[in-house]
């Protein structure tokens, strides 16, 4: 028996398993062993005293634009791995939308090659789900996938030619493939960079209306009702549109979704001054959507909150707010944020913890983000109540740029596991 | 934000001027009064007084403006300033120089003032976060944001005819969504406490919401006009056919071009305003533009007043140059 560990004392946290309590883990050989008693003839390797500590699976994230190969001065694989374990992330699904696209498994084995020399957190790789993610061939996703790719993804580039979309889907269905869309018409998008409402107009910039998402979801789900394919819509903005996903879900479509961390507390009304941190896309929307975007995480609707983490140097921000590049950094956010969202009494802890682990997890269908005996060792020891300052010092990302600069959060990783292995131990 | 954060020192004086909204009552009403003094010195024969003696004006125009330049340029030169024109159209931001390295380059020529006008919202509010604490920042407009100057220049010509704004209905007419200059009057009007602001065209070049900058709705120019004390007619770009937003501009001046014949649908001596240039026969008929009602031309004069007004007040809590040197 290698790598055995024991973690002892911690309130473990297993939503996928209905698992809230102080327990003993036992880890051996890169996976969970069993809970609560040990297995015959343990001999723990190192005890982490986890006492007044939570244990929870590690986190799973979909969104994450980690800048390598093409973009190394904003941000690289390895750093982002690091900056990842050390948030508790450890899957990060990574965007094909690189330079160049990952859309051939040459580039797919460099960015896999990248993460391996990390030895941080997992990277599990989006391939594209067009050549170049140009919206016009079909990239070859079945190499993709069988080289390791989990899904395959539009990256935030979405397919405007509707024929293109039903091949790709028809396509993904064949093989089983899980297509990540980012519900927005290209259309209805164009020059725009805020929501269409009233801070857009008093700031004088043009709006994305909430049609530009719902149309592109209204498109999406007849295909996939045409073809079966199943869709998973990446980054959802606004209340109608995770109304068109509940509804699709009962009516028992193959669809799942998820929302940007940033989306549950942010507004248009943050942009106000022209804050170029807070330009992303899709926009940040009124308080209504915020609302019942919260609303649907906290029932499940939407099952995975993501980073949708896109970090920048400081050039790219240092624009007037339509030039600015768009995207916020939030890889060293995303744990605490969801705790926050517990704080803030929206929904239990386990199901706080689900949005970020098995909910994610299930939507791509990763074998992760549960301690089910038998599952891969990633988890996270966290300090539920250590308070800590965002700030340049305290981030771990290459990429500064995120509007809550000087918050105060809560809840701080104390280790992470990959694999049973330590790959971040907070001093 | 609203505004006033950025533009006023802890006193309350103006720091730069980059938008009408939330600027306070009495100083928006000091501006008007300020540029009322400055009339008299144009109209003398020698036209300038040494308010801004020693300083250094830069007009950074990112976007070609004759007009608006022009009437910046001699109004700091009326306050004895230096002025350079700085055409960025041709110069080193085509180069691919950051916008913000030009700005340190600019600064390091000890300027005290920089007139901005860009192509993009915000960009007045970006220069004025990254100058120095000793540079001012006048917006001459920002993509669709703002022209608040050119909005106080037409609240003086409406105070010149008109005395108190608080009986006026004011209606705006034409293509609001992309006009800089319709949100600067609309806070302007809203500020000094006009009675109503209207606005008046159809859903495609209203801005989502509109209604919450304080202006009532139109879409039918025989409601909009009924009663008004004020015309402000914006100008129709021909772009706006190519974007799918109107159909064409005889159908948008059988809608909405201001004739005579609706003219008479207003007060009795209501005044007609334009913020030029004027496309007669798309949004306003010439005898309307000519006629007596028509108060465009007063515009361009005042136009240099009340740009003296603000340049000046910009610069008074700053200790002159002289002070500085003894």
């Amino acid at each position: 028996m290698s790598g055995s560990t024991l973690i002892r004392g911690g309130r473990i946290v297993d939503p996928a398993e209905g698992v809230d309590r102080i327990a003993d883990l036992y880890v051996a050989d890169g996976r969970i062993i069993g809970l609560d008693t040990p297995p015959d003839g343990f001999q723990p390797q190192e005890t982490i005293d986890a006492a007044g500590k939570l244990v929870i699976p590690g986190l799973v994230d979909l969104a994450a634009h980690l800048r390598e190969p093409g973009a190394k001065h904003k941000a690289d694989i390895v750093h982002e791995l690091h900056a990842a374990a050390a948030g508790g992330i450890t899957t990060v699904c990574a965007s094909p939308a690189t330079q160049p696209v990952i859309d051939s498994t040459a580039v797919l084995e460099l960015v896999q090659g990248q993460a391996e020399k990390a030895g941080a957190s997992r990277l599990a790789p989006l391939g594209a789900l067009t050549a170049g993610l140009e919206g016009e061939h079909l990239s070859q996703m079945a190499a993709l996938t069988r080289a390791g790719c989990v899904a395959v993804s539009d990256g935030g580039r979405p397919v405007g030619n509707r024929l293109v979309l039903r091949r790709a889907l028809e396509y993904a269905a064949t093989y089983g493939i899980t297509v990540m869309l980012t519900p927005q018409d290209p259309d209805l998008t164009s020059g725009s960079a805020m929501h269409e409402g009233w801070v857009a107009t008093r700031l004088g910039i043009a709006g994305i209306p909430v049609a530009a998402e719902t149309t592109a979801l209204a498109v999406a789900l007849a295909l996939v009702e045409e073809t079966g394919a199943r869709v998973h819509f990446n980054r959802l903005s606004s209340a109608r549109g995770a109304a068109m996903v509940a509804r699709a879900r009962r009516e028992g479509l193959p669809v799942s979704a998820d929302v940007a961390m940033h989306q549950l507390f942010l507004t248009e009304m943050d942009v106000s001054g022209f804050a170029s941190l807070c330009n992303v896309m899709p926009p940040l929307r009124g308080e209504s959507d915020r609302s019942a975007l919260r609303r649907a995480v906290a029932d499940g609707t939407i099952e995975a909150v993501c980073s949708d983490h896109q970090p920048h140097d400081t050039d790219a921000k240092a624009a007037p707010f339509v030039a600015a590049e768009p995207g916020i950094s939030g890889l060293d956010t995303l744990l605490a944020l969801a705790l926050r969202l517990h704080d803030e009494n929206l929904l239990p802890l386990p199901d706080a913890i689900a949005r970020v682990t098995s909910g994610p997890a299930g939507a791509l269908g990763l074998a992760a983000g549960t301690l089910r005996p038998g599952a891969p060792a990633d988890l996270c020891v966290v300090d539920p109540s250590a308070p800590w300052w965002l700030t340049t010092e305290t981030m771990n990302s290459r990429g500064h740029n995120t509007p809550m600069l000087g918050w105060e959060l809560t809840g701080r990783v104390a280790r992470t596991l990959m694999d049973g292995v330590t790959v971040h131990r907070t001093a | 934000m609203n505004g006033r954060d950025i533009q006023l020192d802890e006193h309350g004086r103006l720091r730069h001027f980059l938008t009408t909204e939330g600027l306070p009552r009495d100083l928006l009403e000091r501006i008007l009064d300020t540029a009322g003094s400055f009339t008299g010195v144009i109209e003398k024969s020698i036209k300038t007084v040494p308010l801004l003696r020693g300083r250094t004006v830069i007009n950074l125009f990112f976007e070609a403006s004759t007009r608006t330049r022009t009437t910046f340029e001699l109004a700091a030169k009326r306050l004895s300033s230096d002025v350079l024109n700085i055409d960025v159209a041709t110069s080193a931001t085509s180069k691919g120089e950051s916008l913000l390295d030009m700005l340190r380059n600019l600064e390091a020529m000890q300027c005290d003032m920089f007139v901005v006008r860009h192509a993009e919202s915000g960009a007045a509010h970006f220069i004025a976060e990254h100058v120095g604490d000793d540079v001012a920042v006048i917006n001459a407009g920002d993509g669709r944001h703002a022209h608040p100057t050119q909005a106080m220049l037409d609240m003086y010509t409406i105070r010149r005819h008109k005395g108190a704004f608080e009986p006026l209905r004011v209606a705006i007419v034409g293509d609001i969504l992309h006009s800089r200059v319709a949100r600067s009057q609309i806070h302007a009007l809203n500020g000094l406490g006009a009675g109503e602001v209207r606005v008046v065209g159809p859903r495609t070049l209203l801005p989502r919401d509109v209604e919450r900058l304080g202006v009532h709705v139109y879409h039918d120019i025989t409601e909009g006009l009924r009663d008004v004390d004020v015309v402000i007619t914006l100008r129709l770009q021909r772009e706006r056919m190519r974007g799918a937003l109107l159909p064409s501009e005889q159908e948008y001046y059988q809608l909405y071009g201001i004739t005579e014949e609706r003219l008479a649908l207003a007060k009795p001596d209501a005044i007609v305003m334009h913020p030029g240039p004027i496309n007669r026969g798309v949004e306003i008929e010439s005898a309307v533009a000519d006629g007596e009602r028509s108060v465009i031309l007063n515009q361009v004069t005042n136009g240099i007043a009340v740009r003296m007004a603000i340049m000046s007040m910009c610069l008074e809590g700053r200790g002159t140059p002289a002070e500085e040197d003894a």
